[in-house]
């Protein structure tokens, strides 16, 4: 039978509470925590934050927390300003970037954060992405072309290059994979919106040429007909982008060249 | 020490770091046939080499006339003859082909109305030594480092190269002969230790920005391969020159590109004045970063700067046409808004000169092997051992670097470095025994920091050497400041023995691997304290009060600095090579440097 609840050693229990004594100005942070050392359920700490010393962002937030409040709090974080993709996580409800997040954009009171849904967790806020990078590296995310490349560049029309907007600016960072039910529930077999966006990134550009076999691996009931348009992936990406426009792109070029 | 297993792996070539060096090395190497594994204490897309923005040199020419040797002559002059012109040479010719060979990879290059790679002006870019502009950074939007980067990575899935993602480099493994033979790692996954024994080692490791309190480099830019390589011995080149982006955004410290000012943005004070006119008559807000980041200082000194401190300045381009910013700096556009709240189309942008890359790092020949001053001998080539990237100092930027050469310098000597172990590594040799007690040392220490109790968190000593570094190596030096720096670095430095590590977790233990990196942080913090203080003379990035001048009497040579377990420093000099590799240019003697 399906269990539509947290099997017993997974409920997220009441943690430790961390007040900021003498702080006039407190925002408060509930970060779920685990760590697979020790035997005990997952839970969320409590952490009031100062804002008077404290940068704009979430993860200026996390960071203060680690530097000054509990060094074991466990999270990914690069370069601090979107580009890098390493600090994608639910905060406030949402996937994103704890680094472009500000904290007074966050709705409640209490601000939840927890990791990117549906994966395995290695530690605190660290998902293990390894299934999803294994995904990128099926679609073959190269160009692939038959001809000999010219001595120079290989020409490419302003308006060709255009079509790549919105596709090449993808991190990788994992948001809209993991916010989309369908992935959750068939990750296994269906790419999710981020690997499906590369695979159309490869598909549009001028450059290369093996469109066909590109089509022809997607052509599959789970790969990429898992997608029912939920938009949640849109809905939730980071730096703009639209997955689930670039996962329709897709479906219209099978059924063109079916000849529907 | 025998506590600690330790899994071993052979490999021929063992590439540390995956940015954009690192995997052009990487998959350079997988290419030739040598057995490669590349570790990365990030997933490779994650790597500082993403951030990069306004683009890649090379005179391609195809927005007007353009030759190679302009863009030697600029580099040069760029360096404020520091660089070896000899490896100069060697990059701005394979500048073409390498960008060539980048487009053929697939990376996504913005177009010319007639489909060729689209250029634009950077600082210190010229035509005719010096008489014209020229358009010469190929560029992606202004996300090219990105661009790149997921273009590398995907060559890399192509030719199948070994990744070991998530490992964090704890030591090279040195003979007593001084040669290298492999790399300690520590999985951070699971906290078990990895030896990977090779015949070449290649640091592509990255610079050491966050030695500094604010600047554009990310939280993991900490310099673990020159942190390794004083840990193995070995000195540092020229570390005393660190280059202040000028345009770094007020309070977060975000880049925002020089790419702004080639697509005609304009620095303002307070007084609205384009200032740039009065300090570099000719190329003006295209000057070199040295000299905008110093202008930049003088006008918030007397007090022109902007904002209610008037402690910064703008940086405006109200009067571009928005659909240009649009197609050519929308990520500039958007990072401006989220971290200043500024609508570029309508206001101008707060900024500030920020840390922004080391020109020191390893010193290395043309060929990326890593050399030392040896019996009397400068170029001596450590055996098994390539440096790469901005963890290298092979010369090419000598006292500064220019705009879009460092793109340009990755692939360049990632390309090279594969070539070189291809020329001298022979696929599957056997590796010579190596004594058991050879991790001893790097096992000691890591034991140390996982079990350290002592009174002073990570945090705060990192804090201690971020603020010290800011103050008392600044975009202006003088020999109080530098004094007086040097003894505070070192007290920081003692500082370490009193480390404190909360998280005794082995499973992603992040708590632990801060402190590694601030161990690596803090030795080239003190080499670049005391280099500065050492080097009496100003060029380029190195601009000292009490010594306003370039002194190449005493001065036209690189510093060479040691630094041992204690905090000792040890000082030598490497001779500048004023040659080049070939008849096909000139060697460019030193002249006064004004832009």
């Amino acid at each position: 039978m399906a269990e539509l609840t947290l099997p017993k050693n997974s409920k997220v229990q009441k943690g430790r509470h961390f007040p900021a004594k003498g702080a006039k100005n407190i925002r408060v942070f509930k970060v779920y925590r685990w760590n697979p050392d020790e035997p005990s359920n997952p839970r969320t700490d409590t952490y009031e934050v100062d804002m008077d010393s404290c940068g704009p962002m979430v993860l200026d937030a996390l960071i203060k927390i680690k530097n000054e409040i509990d060094p074991t709090l466990t999270f990914r974080r690069s370069c601090r300003e979107g580009i890098c993709g390493s600090c994608a996580m639910n905060i406030d409800g949402t996937n994103t970037l704890a680094c472009t997040k500000a904290i007074e954009d966050c709705r409640g009171k209490e601000v939840p954060i927890y990791p990117l849904p549906h994966m395995p967790v290695v530690k605190d806020l660290v998902p293990d992405l390894t299934h999803f990078y294994a995904q990128y590296a099926s679609i073959r995310p190269w160009l692939r072309t038959q001809s000999a490349p010219p001595a120079r560049e290989r020409l490419q029309s302003k308006e060709d290059r255009a079509k790549l907007d919105g596709l090449y600016e993808c991190i990788l960072c994992a948001c809209c994979s993991t916010s989309c039910p369908s992935y959750w529930w068939n990750g296994e077999r269906y790419l999710g919106p981020a690997i499906l966006l590369q695979a159309y990134r490869w598909i549009i550009d001028s450059r290369d040429e093996d469109t066909g076999t590109r089509l022809d691996e997607l052509e599959d009931p789970f790969k990429l007909y898992r997608c029912h348009t939920i938009m949640n992936c849109t809905r939730t990406c980071p730096k703009g982008l639209n997955p689930a426009k670039a996962i329709g792109e897709i479906k219209k070029l099978m059924l063109q060249r079916r000849g529907a | 020490m025998s506590a600690y297993k330790i899994q071993e792996h052979k490999y021929d070539v063992v590439v540390v770091g995956a940015g954009g060096a690192g995997l052009r090395a990487t998959f350079g190497l997988a290419q030739k046939g040598l057995k490669t594994a590349c570790l990365s204490k990030v997933f490779p897309t994650r790597s500082h080499t993403v951030a990069a923005q306004g683009g890649i040199s090379a005179a391609l020419g195809n927005m007007g006339e353009d030759d190679w040797r302009f863009h030697f002559y600029d580099t040069i002059k760029g360096s404020d003859w520091l660089g070896d012109q000899d490896a100069i040479e060697y990059m701005c010719r394979e500048a073409i082909p390498a960008i060539i060979e980048l487009e053929h990879y697939g990376v996504p290059f913005s177009r010319t109305e007639d489909g060729r790679i689209y250029q634009r002006p950077f600082g210190g870019m010229t035509t005719h030594y010096g008489k014209g502009t020229a358009q010469r950074t190929c560029a992606a939007a202004d996300r090219t480092g990105h661009a790149i980067l997921h273009t590398l990575y995907q060559q890399s899935l192509a030719h199948s190269a070994e990744f070991f993602i998530e490992f964090f480099a704890l030591d090279l493994i040195m003979d007593e002969e001084g040669a290298c033979r492999g790399v300690l790692a520590l999985e951070m996954a699971t906290g078990e230790l990895h030896l990977f024994r090779a015949h070449g080692v290649v640091l592509a490791t990255g610079g050491y920005g966050r030695a500094y309190f604010s600047a554009t480099s990310a939280h993991t830019c900490t310099g673990d391969g020159g942190g390794m390589a004083l840990r193995a011995g070995l000195p540092l080149q020229d570390m005393e020159f660190v280059q202040f982006h000028p345009t770094g955004i007020y309070g977060a410290g975000c880049l925002i590109t020089e790419g702004v000012r080639g697509e005609g943005g304009i620095l303002r004070n307070a007084n609205g004045e384009r200032f740039m006119e009065r300090y570099a008559p000719n190329a003006k807000d295209l000057a070199s970063r040295d000299v905008v980041s110093r202008s930049m200082t003088i006008e918030i000194r007397e007090g022109r700067g902007v904002g209610p401190k008037k402690d910064h300045i703008h940086l405006d381009l109200t009067h571009l046409n928005p659909a240009d910013i649009h197609e050519k700096l929308p990520g500039i556009a958007e990072t401006a808004k989220i971290f200043a709240g500024v609508d570029v189309t309508k206001q101008p942008i707060p900024v500030l000169p920020t840390v922004h890359y080391n020109m020191g790092g390893l010193q290395t020949n043309y060929h990326g092997e890593v050399v030392t001053l040896k019996d009397g001998n400068p170029d001596h080539v450590v055996p098994g051992l390539y440096a790469i990237g901005e963890a290298a100092c092979v010369s090419v930027h000598g006292a500064n670097r220019l705009g879009s050469n460092s793109l340009l310098d990755l692939v360049v000597f990632g390309r090279a470095v594969a070539n070189r172990c291809a020329e001298t590594i022979k696929p599957s040799a056997p590796h010579k025994q190596l004594p058991a007690s050879v991790c001893d040392r790097s096992l000691a220490n890591l034991d140390r920091l996982r079990h350290a109790t002592g009174g002073t968190p990570t945090a705060e000593i990192r804090d201690n050497m971020q603020r010290t570094m800011q103050n008392n190596a600044a975009v202006f030096r003088t020999g109080e400041t530098l004094q007086e720096g040097v003894q505070k670095i070192r007290e920081v430095f003692s500082s370490f023995e009193d480390v404190r590590v909360s998280d005794r977790s082995l499973i992603w233990n992040s708590d632990l691997i801060e402190t590694l990196e601030l161990q690596n942080l803090l030795g080239q913090a003190v080499a670049t304290m005391v280099s500065a203080e050492n080097r009496k003379e100003s060029r380029g990035a190195h601009a000292r009060e009490d010594y306003p001048e370039r002194d190449d009497v005493n001065w036209h040579k690189h510093t060479l600095c040691w630094v041992d377990e204690k905090g000792n420093t040890r000082i030598d000099y490497r001779p500048v090579h004023m040659y080049t590799l070939t008849k096909d240019v000139d060697v460019v003697p030193p002249k006064p440097r004004t832009y």
